[in-house]
């Protein structure tokens, strides 16, 4: 999605520039929500304020809205059709694994963005402690994922407060 | 009642969704789940939709379970309610960021609250897919294998970075296999 915007945004249209974008990259993925719809929000008040935030998110949003509304009324008609059936008993487990496997990336990158050194040894794989707790917390304790994540929040910013040499370690 | 529940549980979504697309499709499931709004098998139905059609997952998702659960109002609201927090939370920062200019910088506790916040979406998005292995969607031991072998071409690129790799883990090209794989054997 975010090569698809810079082309338009930055080489086509000229709205913002390489560095602004870059910028808007970061606190999009910051702000919580949909990068999509954070990026848009950035360049809409950047090249139009409010009505720009309007287009913008619109933009984004209907598309998407309009098509999953059209297949979404179409295919309530066609999930009883024994193929369509046969078809998705196969897919069920396929997106399981597309939801599952991209863990591993995420945590490459996770522990990549993370320095964390023991006399010199890299021992950021020790923060997958933090997901492994959050894991267990929510699939097995049914503790809210909202719980957990203002919880990560407020522990990482007491640590921070305490210690503030241990935030300043991160690249 | 129920399309308060709804605009209240996708504001949460949108308000608590740190980390991306599939950060985003966790929480939604552990709505979904809370509320008994729909089966296992539906939601995974739902989510395979939103990714072979275009645009963000998050925004599919959100308008296909409004759907489901409160017709074209519900798709409506919820996916009015995934976007309002963005708007609030996008709109103070660019405030900020356009008016302080070039001096903007990001407060270093709020960084490090991010990088921790990485780690425990891994977790949640660990949880969400556990959650989804159950009788009614891994049927027979072929439910395993179609989840071995795509969770294997997804997984490759990272240590196998090739062309052929890159188009066979291509997620979309995975759920039509699967798809055909099923009408296979399924199909009586």
């Amino acid at each position: 999605m975010l090569p698809l915007i810079q082309r338009e945004v930055v080489d086509r249209k000229g709205w913002i520039d390489e560095e602004e974008f870059l910028n808007m990259i970061a606190l999009a993925q910051a702000a919580p929500g949909l990068i999509a719809v954070n990026s848009a929000i950035f360049i809409g008040w950047r090249v139009g304020g409010w009505k720009g935030v309007c287009g913008a998110v619109l933009g984004a949003v209907l598309p998407s809205f309009l098509i999953i509304l059209a297949i979404a009324m179409v295919f309530s008609d066609w999930k009883e059709l024994p193929a369509v059936e046969a078809a998705f008993k196969g897919i069920r487990p396929a997106v399981v694994a597309l939801i599952a496997a991209p863990l591993v990336k995420l945590a490459k990158s996770a522990m990549k963005s993370t320095e964390y050194r023991v006399q010199n040894t890299d021992r950021s794989a020790l923060f997958l402690l933090v997901s492994l707790a959050a894991a267990l917390l929510i699939w097995l304790g049914h503790v809210n994922p909202v719980w957990v994540i203002l919880a990560t929040i407020i522990i990482t910013l007491i640590v921070c407060f305490i210690s503030s040499s241990s935030c300043r370690s991160a690249k | 009642m129920l399309y308060l529940q709804l605009f209240l549980s996708f504001c949460k979504i949108g308000l608590f969704g740190f980390g991306g697309g599939l950060a985003i499709l966790s929480l939604i499931e552990m709505e979904v789940e809370q509320y008994g709004w729909m089966s296992s098998q539906e939601f995974i139905d739902i989510v395979a939709v939103s990714q072979v059609t275009p645009g963000p997952i998050g925004i599919n998702c959100a308008t296909y379970v409004g759907y489901t659960v409160g017709g074209i109002w519900g798709s409506m609201l919820a996916t009015f309610a995934i976007v309002l927090p963005s708007l609030i939370i996008m709109l103070s920062i660019c405030k900020a960021y356009f008016w302080l200019g070039k001096r903007f910088k990001g407060n270093l506790y709020f960084e490090q609250s991010l990088r921790m916040l990485r780690f425990t979406v891994i977790g949640l998005i660990a949880a969400a897919a556990l959650m989804l292995i159950k009788p009614t969607t891994f049927i027979d031991p072929v439910s395993w294998i179609i989840f071995g072998v795509v969770a294997f071409f997804t997984i490759l690129p990272n240590f196998y970075k090739k062309k052929v790799t890159e188009i066979i883990s291509h997620p979309i090209l995975l759920i039509i296999l699967a798809g055909l794989v099923g009408l296979v054997v399924y199909l009586p």
